[in-house]
């Protein structure tokens, strides 16, 4: 696998980007950060139990996508999904309900930190089973075509389930039946402990789209003009009814697989340097300055965050357990 | 020399089939692999090809003969040196037509009276309907699946689907179950109503992981937002001389997993009051079908609002003396039984419990209390089996209305055999459950 080349900074070219939409970006990835930070602080005090993947470094991904998505547009990921979902504008109160367990959930705390959906905000989960999001994907996307909206199916999985056949069965369908689907592998260089390179033959997890005839492009995921770019021309793509795309976002998670990765597959000088060079958040805030911006409109938006954040907190800590006859609810619908 | 020239198998479960059309003329030379005829079984229209050269000595059967027997000699090749007419006379007097070397499970079917306002009709064709009424009534419902479309189904049941609803509404996938599984679970989840064809459900345990983890579990996952219509149906349990691999009864695995519904119907009727409620189902249904029942045929009602409700079971004969609960084929199995062991002064009682999850309990306990004996009948194996649990929610239930152990009668414990005879003994027969009636009613 080539290696995530992303060492730049957003250049010159890049402001002349809305400024307004550049701050919102911003303000989306800062929440989702300190929203993960605070998780795992709660993991740390046991707060939050079973298992908690987190999304820290990754925001670019998932907010710059977002950022080109219209209403009604379906979204689905794996179980590192707490940053979709603020990206889709669920409640952070609901999320982390749901992380701790309580009636306040989003799954009135049946499903935790790995299942969580909001039909409302178009978020069809928080899928546990490594790949399994990506059929259902591509029915969420048949399922558009079927009713002949314009929407589009937003897949997000990760290069550990690249390698699972049922991508690729549904790369096949997706492409035979033309369906709107953009499949976004989210390449953050391991699955678990594996690296990409232990784990996955050929060059690039894109190229296995050629295959079947899908249209794919690498991105450097750490960059979120280029994510959101990238965005654009497959979510149009995939809108005039021309079939899935393929979207390989060269990425990078801070923090373990999960709570209880200890992370020895790799170095911290490793981890340490990718932040230092292509953190997100401090790529768009070095744009942002460049544009204008003072540093100290950036702090207070960060305050306003950790506030939030803080709020969260405290409601999905005060947030009563779910009552003991919701064991028996939601089984079957009747 | 002459050659006999016999009825073909043409599917593992064909006993019979229609000689359509004649493509030769006696007095015609053929050669190995000409096309001599055209035979309709339940499934399709398939050309006869000759194996050996000659001349076409006599037809034996004239075309458009219906229920011609596999085996039974429908022509007479002769050496294209011989006379024909010397060669007719040596065999003339051969009782041909009467020959029955196979199905040696074929029973003379019993006349059907037709009942008011229903249709005699064979359950592929109630199944057929079932889809087709509510794929009418609901442009939500489609169906998908391995040759459901353009090749009108692997065993007929999706035929003339594909003409009347076309292609945005009938599917045909690739060979991958794990993947069009999830893509129709997906669809479900997307308001759809999709019905997942499974060729047969031996193949489905390459979706299970999207059956189980997907659509069965993400109701309760989601707090109750994520209901998933969808049904997935097609042959289970086994067929016939198909092994192993592809003879298998999955009730037990499927009923086991909360968040799935699990029904299995024995009639036309079944199938089409079954499937239709299946269809407007808000949860996903597993609709355990089988092979060998497609073929026959029973009175169906003809309402197109006709619907079985989903964890209800029908006693099919009512009896005093032992209680028979089977599903599926083996509900036409267990009434067999009855008929033997009413000669025997047995008055069984049949319960056909259509539904396995839910199960209709309040029917078997108030069953049990009338009889107090219980055979249950499966084709699974007997471990953790359907009749397993059916006994121990008897034990919970009602185990001082018995008068004697519950008895199951299953599958054995060993994977399909192929060879004929090991099979036989592998499935549950008529004589299995006339033997264990009688031994749950202390009779010999």
């Amino acid at each position: 696998m080539k290696k995530n080349t992303s060492t730049k900074t957003l250049n010159e070219s890049k402001m002349n980007y809305d400024l307004e939409l550049l701050i919102d970006m911003y303000q989306k990835m800062l929440l989702i950060r300190r929203f993960e930070e605070k998780a795992g602080q709660l993991y740390g005090m046991g707060k939050i139990g079973g298992f908690c993947h987190l999304y820290i470094g990754q925001e670019a991904v998932v907010v710059g996508i977002q950022s080109a998505q219209i209403e009604g547009d379906s979204i689905v990921t794996s179980y590192r999904d707490h940053g979709h979902m603020i990206a889709c504008d669920m409640d952070p109160k609901g999320v982390m309900a749901e992380l701790t367990g309580r009636e306040d959930g989003y799954s009135k705390g049946k499903g935790g930190s790995m299942h969580m959906f909001s039909r409302e905000k178009g978020f069809f989960g928080g899928h546990g089973i490594v790949a399994a999001q990506v059929p259902i994907g591509a029915g969420l996307a048949f399922a558009h075509k079927y009713n002949g909206n314009k929407n589009v199916s937003i897949t997000y999985f990760g290069d550990g389930a690249a390698n699972q056949g049922q991508v690729y069965e549904s790369y096949n369908i997706a492409s035979l039946w033309k369906l709107p689907v953009i499949f976004v592998i989210e390449n953050n260089k391991y699955g678990m402990g594996t690296s990409v390179n232990r784990s996955s033959a050929g060059d690039n997890l894109s190229d296995r789209g050629k295959a079947y005839g899908i249209k794919s492009e690498i991105v450097d995921g750490m960059d979120i003009i280029a994510v959101r770019d990238a965005a654009i021309r497959a979510i149009e793509y995939c809108r005039s009814g021309k079939g899935p795309y393929i979207l390989e976002m060269k990425t990078y998670r801070y923090r373990g697989h999960s709570m209880s990765d200890p992370a020895k597959y790799r170095t911290r000088d490793e981890v340490e340097k990718i932040r230092k060079t292509s953190d997100p958040i401090e790529n768009i805030k070095i744009l942002l300055n460049k544009m204008g911006v003072e540093d100290k409109a950036l702090k207070d938006i960060d305050v306003k965050i950790k506030s939030k954040i803080a709020d969260a907190a405290k409601f999905a800590q005060d947030s009563p357990e779910p009552s003991e006859a919701e064991l028996y609810t939601d089984i079957t619908i009747n | 020399m002459t050659i006999e020239i016999l009825m073909p198998a043409l599917s593992p479960t064909m006993e019979e089939g229609t000689l359509a059309k004649w493509l030769v003329n006696e007095g015609d030379s053929i050669s190995s692999g000409d096309l001599i005829a055209e035979i309709e079984t339940d499934k399709a229209t398939m050309e006869v090809e000759a194996v050996d050269d000659g001349k076409i000595g006599q037809l034996l059967v004239p075309a458009g003969t219906e229920g011609v027997k596999v085996n039974t000699p429908i022509a007479l090749l002769i050496d294209s040196t011989e006379l024909p007419h010397a060669s007719i006379k040596n065999i003339a007097d051969k009782p041909y037509l009467e020959k029955e070397k196979i199905a040696p499970e074929l029973k003379m079917v019993k006349p059907i009276t037709l009942e008011p306002n229903s249709s005699i009709i064979t359950v592929r064709e109630a199944l057929r309907n079932a889809m087709a009424e509510e794929m009418r009534s609901d442009k939500n419902v489609f169906v998908m699946g391995e040759e459901v479309a353009e090749y009108q189904g692997a065993y007929k049941v999706t035929q003339g689907l594909l003409d009347e609803f076309g292609d945005k509404r009938v599917y045909d996938t690739p060979i991958t179950e794990h993947g069009f599984a999830g893509i129709g679970i997906g669809a479900a989840f997307g308001n759809l109503k999709p019905i997942v064809e499974f060729m047969t459900f031996n193949f489905a345990m390459q979706a299970m992981d999207q059956i189980i983890n997907s659509a069965a579990k993400t109701l309760y996952m989601s707090g109750g937002q994520m209901g998933c219509p969808i049904v997935f149906r097609g042959p289970n349990g086994a067929a016939s001389r198909v092994a192993a691999q592809h003879s298998q009864c999955y009730a037990s695995w499927y009923a086991h997993c909360p968040g799935l519904k699990v029904v299995s119907p024995w009639s036309s009727k079944d199938a089409k009051g079954l499937l239709k409620s299946a269809i407007r189902d808000p949860d996903p249904v597993i609709f355990l079908e089988n092979e060998v029942m497609y073929g026959q045929s029973f009175n169906c009602p003809d309402n197109e609002d006709f619907l079985l409700s989903i964890g209800k079971a029908n006693v099919e004969k009512e009896g005093s003396d032992v209680t028979i609960i089977a599903f599926s084929i083996m509900v036409g199995k267990s009434l067999e039984a009855a008929e033997i062991l009413h000669e025997k002064g047995i008055n069984a009682e049949v319960v056909n419990l259509r539904s396995l999850r839910p199960l209709d309990l309040d029917t078997i306990i108030n069953s049990v209390k009338k009889t107090n004996r219980v055979v249950t009948c499966e084709e699974g194996f007997p471990f953790a089996g359907i009749g397993a649990e059916i006994s121990a929610l008897i034990n919970e239930n009602a185990f001082d209305w018995l008068d004697a152990p519950v008895k199951r009668v299953t599958g054995k414990d060993v994977p399909m055999p192929y060879a004929a005879n090991l099979e036989k003994l592998a499935l549950p027969q008529v004589d299995d459950i006339v033997n264990a009636c009688g031994e749950v009613c202390y009779k010999d």
